[in-house]
């Protein structure tokens, strides 16, 4: 008996330890509050996104608070202004960890816009 | 009636009253928290009036603010975008010359949205001709039903884009009205860079704008206006 709840025992902490070590470390940019819990985004970002992408393209309705824009500008990276330049970067991050392809960024901007305008306005 | 009767019917109406105005203002202020805009108004309609008299031959401005504004490459080719382009027309009779922009006319009928198979092509309430790009498949049978040929292609992957003006490979794309500026309340880059003031914006349904009252008062015509799509776009002295 001792040794099956010393063996779970063991079994539990390696799980629990391997998960702590496997799952991604990301650069979450600002980072501090977000506009939902963090748990509930994690799951439900991309129904936010499908959402609002309608909203804002087909009827002109736009959520500057649940925007794409919004996500980026809190969370892109304070090194580089991106949530897609590196394999550490917000987005890239856990959609490369859960193998979910990540296509928004074909035709979006995943720079930091204020970065950006900054960036335009130097040239 | 009784006297308790009216009481009762006072009290009933004041606390409707007190309870309408409650979630009134609760609603006003949730939807400010919210920073949701109200969206397309079917009540406007979007449009420009260009004057061909006051656009110079050779001068490439509006282009250019366009080019810059929606991160185009600003090349010519076949396989380039070009949301606007100025064309050079001479009256071969007469020998009379003019020089104008052109570019989607944003018509209330528009023929791209009749053909589109997948609903990409769209028309927004206040009379923006619009490419939903989460749906185009890139078939481009509006590039070949629009008569004004204010569609391009995007046969390269892109990068760096405006974060207001999203672009990608495989996709129809063509003038936005600048919808990005216009829902914050700006005006469009090419009617903004214009050294003569030449592109006119505004709401044509209102009649106190200086759109409204120009097409109004003086002649300007619609370019192939025998389609009958009724263009948002109009032009004056041609």
């Amino acid at each position: 008996m001792k040794f099956l709840v010393s063996l779970l025992m063991t079994l539990c902490i390696s799980l629990a330890w391997a998960g702590e070590a496997a799952s991604p470390k990301l650069d979450i940019g600002k980072g501090g509050q977000c506009v939902e819990d963090t748990q509930w985004m994690r799951k439900n970002h991309m129904h936010l996104l499908k959402h609002g992408r309608d909203d804002a393209l087909r009827r002109g309705i736009r959520d500057e608070k649940h925007s794409l824009k919004n996500c980026i500008e809190c969370h892109a990276s304070t090194k580089d202004n991106s949530v897609i330049a590196r394999e550490d970067s917000f987005c890239v991050g856990c959609h490369k960890y859960e193998a979910v392809k990540l296509d928004c960024f074909e035709c979006h901007s995943g720079t930091r816009k204020s970065a950006w305008l900054a960036q335009r306005n130097k040239k | 009636m009784s006297e308790i009767d009216i009481q009762r019917r006072q009290f009933l109406k004041t606390s409707v009253g007190a309870a309408a105005v409650a979630i009134a203002s609760g609603m006003m202020l949730y939807s400010v928290a919210q920073g949701k805009s109200e969206g397309a108004s079917s009540k406007v309609r979007w449009g420009m009036l260009i004057d061909t008299n006051q656009c110079k031959p050779g001068c490439n401005d509006c282009v250019t603010a366009c080019n810059n504004e929606n991160g185009l490459s600003g090349g010519t080719l076949p396989t380039d975008s070009q949301w606007i382009r100025k064309i050079e027309i001479k009256d071969i009779s007469s020998g009379r010359e003019l020089s104008l922009p052109m570019m989607c006319q944003h018509c209330e009928h528009p023929p791209c949205v009749d053909v589109c198979p997948t609903n990409a092509s769209m028309k927004r309430a206040d009379g923006i001709v619009l490419v939903d790009k989460h749906r185009c498949i890139g078939c481009r049978y509006c590039m070949m039903a629009c008569p004004y040929k204010a569609r391009s292609f995007v046969h390269e992957a892109q990068h760096d884009q405006n974060p207001d003006v999203p672009r990608g490979k495989g996709t129809v794309e063509s003038c936005t009205l600048c919808v990005h500026r216009i829902d914050v309340g700006g005006k469009p880059a090419c009617s903004e860079a214009c050294p003569n003031k030449a592109i006119i914006f505004g709401d044509l349904n209102d009649p106190n704008s200086e759109i409204a009252q120009k097409v109004h008062s003086v002649a300007s015509v619609q370019i192939r206006a025998d389609l009958r799509l009724n263009p948002g776009v109009r032009y004056q002295g041609l």
